[in-house]
């Protein structure tokens, strides 16, 4: 890929801006961690102070430790966050492989109908959603949050998925289908190896909301058993008092599987974004 | 084995009729090459003979037992294609292997197979390779290699060669012939290029907008074609399609091949000014433009010097003529 020079000042410019975009990104970020680690008295006497000797201090996170079910908060939000993502992804390829590839009476009816997801918010739905859950006996499990959020992550997946899917050549499927390949093999061996860099850009896009997300944890599972990182941190945050050590101690390790999933998807994820501009 | 026949065949996309009945006879063994101008249906109808897509009316059978709607892998058909579609996934082996594999065919059996479909194409020395570290003609190579290797009664080929540089595909289409040679196998070979059409068929199905036209041997359509359009499709450069009226003829316009025109610098039979010249090195193009007629062609052979702007008169033997009516039919 040989790109065309570029004047210095024009890529300085841009340059400038990017990483001025990244520091205002990074800020809030930069200050949750930072203050995570001092003591009380430093976060509000000098809150972008890097932590000094006299300043550090880890209370915040001993505290988070000895609140005991943090771990069990923490395999919550694991679990909802990767099963979500696991049938979001699933079952949103298998949606867009059938919308793309067969041609069938409704499809793009059906196709605007599970697009229509992207613009009302789940959250519209929410009392009758507590209704349903109250009535199958699934208040208060994981099994209830992790339907809602495959529902809230589907629409955005078979739209994304379904245009990347139309890009894949019909001679490779039809090679397959001449070779004897079932649809399921041609779905998972052909196709969903060559739209990896959508669906990683799908994960991503699925993964932050419902890994941040309080709504349907407060309503849906407020159970000491099932309660989410995001929810488990609101015990500190008092109407009156707030512990703010421990508050942002808990942030920081919330951010931190956030982090390592990113990771494991950016080098997809930017070859997704870029797809179409570069090819 | 390996005879195919198509019978009333049809194709709907919608309410959109793409191929409008046809009937067609391809002997075993024979090369059979589809062409016809863009949009016509030529990749629709080998589609349909491969079972990708739907039948909407008419039967097609393969040495007498009716395929019309068997999924496309239990047709004993192979096909190559213009991409190549090559599983990226897969090493050459197994590529080749694959449609055996799922057959259920022994592990030896497929080795011995590609093995041999290998050493026909030369591809021994890549058979490890993914197919992302293989050049253009490599890659059709193994696609024409992936259908060999099944030993179906019917290959189906869609423009295999036209993604491949001239070279190439010269090279490419030697070896295709001589895989017919060998094989002698059936082969539906859909093209729109005249090279490709001429040398490899023995029957060519002209198409226009979903119909047959005419069927026939190479040098039967050049030789003798059924009305103006397989005239004007076979054939390049164009016949020249000659008023017939200015000539004093009886039909509603006759036609003549390039090569059959000759030039003159007096009046000949028809006059006319030269307007381009085209020197090929073994033959020379000369474009004339001819009151009443148009454009006509001349194809000389050799190299031959005619200033563009003067006048010539252009010759020909009138037994040479091809008489069309009004509807474009030919007049015998
Ligand atoms: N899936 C489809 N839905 C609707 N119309 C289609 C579809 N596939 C093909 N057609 C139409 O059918 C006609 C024939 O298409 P086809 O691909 O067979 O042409 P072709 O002869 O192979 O042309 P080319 O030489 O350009 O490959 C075209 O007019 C095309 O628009
Ligand atoms: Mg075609």
């Amino acid at each position: 890929m040989s790109q065309p020079r570029q004047s210095p000042a024009r890529s300085i410019a841009a340059h400038t801006v990017l990483i001025l975009w990244t520091l205002i990104a990074l800020f809030p970020v930069f200050v949750t961690v930072v203050n995570s680690f001092k003591s009380k008295r430093a976060i509000f006497t000098q809150p972008l102070a890097l932590p000094g000797p006299d300043s550090f201090d880890l209370v915040g996170y001993q505290t988070v430790a000895n609140q005991g079910d943090f771990v069990a908060y923490f395999q919550n939000s694991l679990v909802v966050t990767c099963l979500s993502l696991f049938f979001v992804l699933l079952f949103g390829a298998m949606a867009a492989f059938a919308l793309s590839e067969y041609r069938f009476r409704g499809n793009t009816l059906m196709g605007l109908y599970l697009a229509l997801g992207i613009m009302i918010p789940i959250r519209l739905g929410t009392v009758a959603i507590l209704q349903m859950m109250v009535a199958t006996g699934l208040v208060n499990t994981l099994t209830a949050l992790v339907l809602v959020y495959t529902a809230q992550g589907l629409p955005l997946a078979v739209f994304i998925l379904s245009e990347f899917m139309r890009n894949v050549s019909d001679d490779l499927k039809n090679a397959g289908r001449i070779d004897g390949l079932s649809e399921y093999r041609i779905f998972f061996r052909l196709v969903l190896p060559l739209v990896r860099p959508a669906m990683a850009t799908v994960a991503v896009f699925t993964m932050i909301p419902i890994w941040n997300d309080l709504w349907f944890p407060l309503i849906l599972a407020p159970s000491e058993s099932t309660k989410t990182i995001t929810l488990g941190s609101q015990v500190f945050l008092g109407q009156f008092v707030s512990n703010w050590n421990a508050v942002l101690a808990a942030l920081s390790l919330a951010i931190l599987p956030v982090l390592v999933l990113y990771l494991i998807f950016s080098r997809q994820l930017i070859r997704g974004i870029t797809a179409g501009a570069v090819k | 084995m390996g005879q195919l026949t198509l019978s009333g065949v049809t194709k709907n996309f919608g309410p959109v009729e793409v191929i409008k009945g046809v009937d067609l006879k391809v002997a075993d063994g024979e090369f059979c090459v589809f062409v016809g101008p863009s949009g016509c249906g030529k990749s629709t109808l080998l589609r349909m003979i491969a079972g990708l897509e739907d039948v909407s009316g008419g039967t097609v059978t393969l040495d007498g037992r009716e395929i019309t709607n068997l999924p496309p892998a239990r047709r004993e058909i192979a096909m190559v294609f213009q991409s190549y579609a090559l599983y990226p996934h897969l090493t050459v082996r197994d590529n080749m292997g694959l449609a055996l594999k799922q057959a259920g065919h022994p592990k030896g059996d497929i080795r011995a197979a590609t093995d041999r479909a290998a050493t026909m194409l030369s591809l021994d020395a890549l058979l490890d390779r993914r197919p992302a570290e293989l050049s253009g003609g490599q890659r059709q190579r193994v696609a024409i290699g992936r259908a060999i290797v099944r030993r179906p009664k019917l290959f189906l080929f869609d423009e295999p060669l036209s993604n491949l540089d001239a070279a190439l595909r010269v090279q490419t289409r030697i070896e295709i012939a001589k895989l017919h040679r060998d094989l002698g196998a059936t082969m539906v070979y859909v093209t729109h290029d005249q090279v490709e059409a001429m040398t490899l068929a023995d029957k060519i199905v002209v198409l226009r907008a979903g119909k047959v036209e005419q069927v026939g041997a190479p040098m039967e359509l050049y030789n003798d074609p059924a009305n103006t359009f397989v005239a004007g499709f076979i054939g390049s450069p164009q016949m020249n399609f000659l008023n017939s009226v200015a000539l004093g003829l009886s039909s509603h316009s006759a036609g003549i091949r390039p090569e059959q025109v000759q030039l003159t610098d007096g009046p000949g039979q028809i006059k006319g000014t030269v307007s381009h010249v085209e020197r090929l090195g073994g033959e020379t193009l000369v474009y004339v433009h001819a009151e009443g007629h148009g454009l006509l062609t001349a194809r000389l052979f050799g190299e031959h010097d005619r200033a563009v702007g003067s006048d010539l008169g252009i010759t020909f033997d009138p037994a040479r003529l091809f008489h069309f009516d009004k509807a474009g039919q030919r007049l015998r």
